[in-house]
């Protein structure tokens, strides 16, 4: 099962390498991981993707809760929750034919063209990440440049919230 | 009051009442040094190698229960001091390190004796620190005794910069009496529904078992403990971890449990209706194959560590808090309760315990013409009233010192039970010896893993540490050498120690007293001897028979009820193999 977990952690340095250092020295699965400060400069909000059985879930959870700097965590998937990933993506866009189709490709994903040159469109796209698979796989004709996702972050909905 | 780093650094040891500081000098803590000379308080051990430092501190640690606190340089100072910290992180021993750095300006840049000490020992500590700023030195000391003696114990590291520490820089010295971390506040109290429940469980259960781990001896809650079973009348076993934290002279105690366990104690576990494990973590060594762990119980789980909880055994009543505050809580309620014990159906329980202890797993030949092992530690018990502390290295002579030395309180059996370092042995009984100078220390080792820390015999010299070392040497390394003859068709690879020393000249050249013991008439009467030099270190080289193997074994992913028998044990029934 696909888990997001997130976590209010230290803003200190070393605090990243201790989350990332358990993941690998436990053998844990980590699809993506994000991490900046929050509205309090002392704090940190990291969202981490990982899948396992329960078993390991809940180990997962216990572990990072051990680490002295993590604060407060929560898996979100376990309640209704929102999750987002941004992508930027270069593709190349030399011919009329190509310019449009890429376009039109854009605007049925309400991405935007963020950049433009006379033989590339860079794209801004924002959503869940299945949307963002797709519109990698809609581009299937054209010849993508070069690819950069975000990782996933999240929010519970409703009244719930992760904060101290 | 004005301090430097280094300065600040010692007077907050004082502080914190450090007795004994064990460490090496080197380049990034010579300020740090230099602020020690001059002063009583705080006694500096000089050990011969850094991981003598941290296992030296960890014993101390282990048979106080306060913290060991160490001093190391940095670079190679550090990375020797790594096994010392893995060691103490697998056994949850309270103990603070205090690495040396290499000034802030440089690190980074592969300066003389740099290593990224915080990034090297991030997996083996509960928490470490680098001081970036000489502000923040003295609360992250206090923060690093904190972490490090609180909730489950662990090690802690703080990273020194050497600039941190410079004599011409100095700052107002507040020590702060307590640290709140909003990231760290342990659980001490059990929840109360939990321990109702759990308590009714144990009240229904007709054949019980009581299973209990280090926890009991790291939370002190050894009195607790023994009120706790004595009232129930269950059996008990416990793990390595564990012995004396209830007396092993007991009738209600089945001996040690797990790969190396006995007969009743793995045999009661197979079959045992209601478990309550205590502050055990059900380690690999103890359960066998998981499949197969006490196949027919319900199991309650006291630990202060929630991820110790349904990490490996899926428990049903998981308790979280502190040994000795959970048992006070259920100690309460049984005493107050109009609910007793399952009398009748515990009684029969109990006979059918007693025919597996009939069996007789620890028996061996007493009367062979070489010395064995097992009687060596027998006679040990003996000689010392079992009032003795013990320290052990890993292998055989750990697994004999174990079971047949009969540990009846806490904190008397020092080994590293998780990391299994050979070489702790020695350096840990230094500092026993230190936190308890009166009292008999014995470092029972073999010929294999004294070498590894041999050193340290110059460190006992100078400080006139009266350890007795018991070395078992069977000339071989004995644990590796009877797996191959179980698993290997005998084949025994790389498992022979050769040219050995000679360790009573070697002893003597340390200007020790060395004893070679080579027939068993002469055990008695020469341990004795040794035993009775109270100011003397004395070195026993114990020619032991070299093919004696430790019985009863679970072949590692064997179920409890799986074990192989000491040919000399009563004759075999039922599911059990002999190995002869």
């Amino acid at each position: 099962m696909r888990h997001i977990i997130s976590i209010l952690i230290e803003n200190e340095a070393g605090a990243l390498s201790r989350v990332a250092g358990l993941f690998s020295a436990r053998a844990y699965n980590i699809e993506s991981l994000t991490v900046a400060p929050t509205e309090d400069p002392s704090l940190s909000r990291m969202t981490i993707v990982t899948t396992g059985t329960d078993r390991i879930i809940e180990q997962i959870v216990k572990q990072l809760n051990k680490l002295i700097d993590v604060v407060k965590l929560m898996d979100l998937t376990e309640g209704p929750h929102i999750e987002r990933e941004m992508m930027l993506i270069k593709v190349k866009a030399a011919t009329m034919a190509q310019r449009e189709d890429v376009k039109r490709l854009c605007d049925i994903f309400r991405g935007h063209i963020i950049d433009v040159t006379s033989s590339t469109y860079t794209i801004e796209l924002t959503g869940a990440v299945s949307k963002l698979d797709s519109f990698i796989e809609a581009l299937a004709e054209h010849k993508i440049i070069e690819t950069v996702r975000s990782g996933v972050t999240g929010i519970a909905r409703g009244e719930k919230s992760l904060h101290l | 009051m004005e301090l430097s780093g280094a300065e600040i650094l010692v007077q907050c040891l004082k502080d914190e009442g450090v007795e004994y500081l064990f460490g090496y000098p080197g380049g990034a803590v010579l300020h740090i040094y230099d602020a020690l000379y001059n002063q009583e308080d705080v006694k500096h051990i000089l050990v011969r190698h850094e991981q003598a430092a941290t296992h030296a501190a960890d014993g101390y640690a282990r048979a106080t229960g306060k913290p060991g606190v160490v001093l190391v340089t940095s670079g190679p100072g550090a990375t020797n001091a790594v096994t010392g910290i893995a060691t103490a992180y697998m056994d949850s021993i309270p103990m603070v390190v205090i690495t040396g750095q290499v000034s802030t300006a440089v690190i980074g840049s592969d300066a003389f004796q740099e290593v990224d000490a915080v990034g090297i020992t991030r997996p083996c500590v509960k928490h470490n620190f680098l001081v970036k700023d000489i502000n923040d030195l003295a609360e992250t000391v206090k923060k690093a005794f904190y972490v490090a003696s609180t909730g489950r114990p662990g090690p802690v590291v703080v990273d020194v910069p050497k600039d941190i520490t410079d004599p011409a820089v100095k700052v107002p010295y507040h020590y702060p009496d307590k640290v709140n971390m909003r990231s760290y506040q342990p659980t001490v109290k059990g929840h109360t529904g939990q321990i109702k429940r759990a308590v009714d469980l144990m009240l229904s259960a007709k054949k019980p078992m009581i299973y209990t781990g280090g926890g009991v001896v790291l939370g002190k809650g050894s009195d607790e403990l023994r009120q706790f079973v004595r009232h129930l009348g269950f059996p008990i076993t416990s793990t390595l971890m564990g012995l004396g934290a209830y007396p092993a002279s007991d009738k209600q105690f089945l001996g040690m449990l797990g790969m190396h366990g006995t007969y009743e104690a793995n045999m009661a576990m197979h079959d045992c209706d209601v478990l309550i494990a205590i502050g055990a973590r059900f380690d690999d060594r103890v359960t066998g194959k998981i499949a197969e762990f006490c196949p027919h119980a319900q199991i309650i789980h006291v630990d202060i560590d929630p991820s110790s909880i349904s990490k490996t055994i899926t428990v049903d009543i998981p308790i979280v808090g502190s040994v000795p505050d959970v048992l006070q809580e259920m100690n309460h309620l049984l005493k107050n309760s109009n609910k007793k014990p399952q009398k009748k159906a515990v009684e029969e329980w109990w006979n059918i315990i007693e025919g597996w202890r009939s069996k007789q797993c620890m028996s061996y030949d007493r009367n062979s013409d070489k010395i064995k092992p097992q009687a060596v530690v027998e006679l040990l018990h003996e000689i010392t009233k079992g009032e003795a502390y013990v320290t052990s290295d890993v292998g055989q002579h750990q697994m004999w010192a174990a079971q047949y030395y009969g540990f009846d309180e806490p904190n008397r059996w020092i080994n590293s039970g998780g990391l299994g370092t050979m070489g702790f042995g020695l350096p840990a009984a230094m500092g026993v010896q230190l936190a308890y100078p009166e009292s008999t220390v014995i470092c029972v080792t073999g010929e294999g893993s004294i070498q590894m820390c041999i050193q340290e015999l110059s460190t006992c010299l100078q400080y006139g540490l009266p350890v007795k070392i018991v070395a078992l040497n069977n000339r071989y390394l004995g644990m590796v050498r009877q797996w191959q003859e179980f698993f290997y068709e005998n084949r025994y690879s790389h498992s022979y120690m050769e040219s050995l020393p000679d360790f009573v000249k070697l002893t003597e050249s340390y200007g020790h007293v060395g004893i070679r013991i080579e027939k068993p008439e002469d055990l008695r009467a020469e341990l004795e001897r040794g035993f009775a030099m109270k100011d003397r270190l004395v070195f026993f080289d114990i020619v032991t028979d070299q093919t004696e193997n430790v019985y009863p074994m679970i072949a590692q992913g064997k179920a409890h009820n799986d074990m192989h028998m000491s040919p000399y044990s009563a004759p075999a029934q039922d599911s059990e193999r002999e190995l002869s």
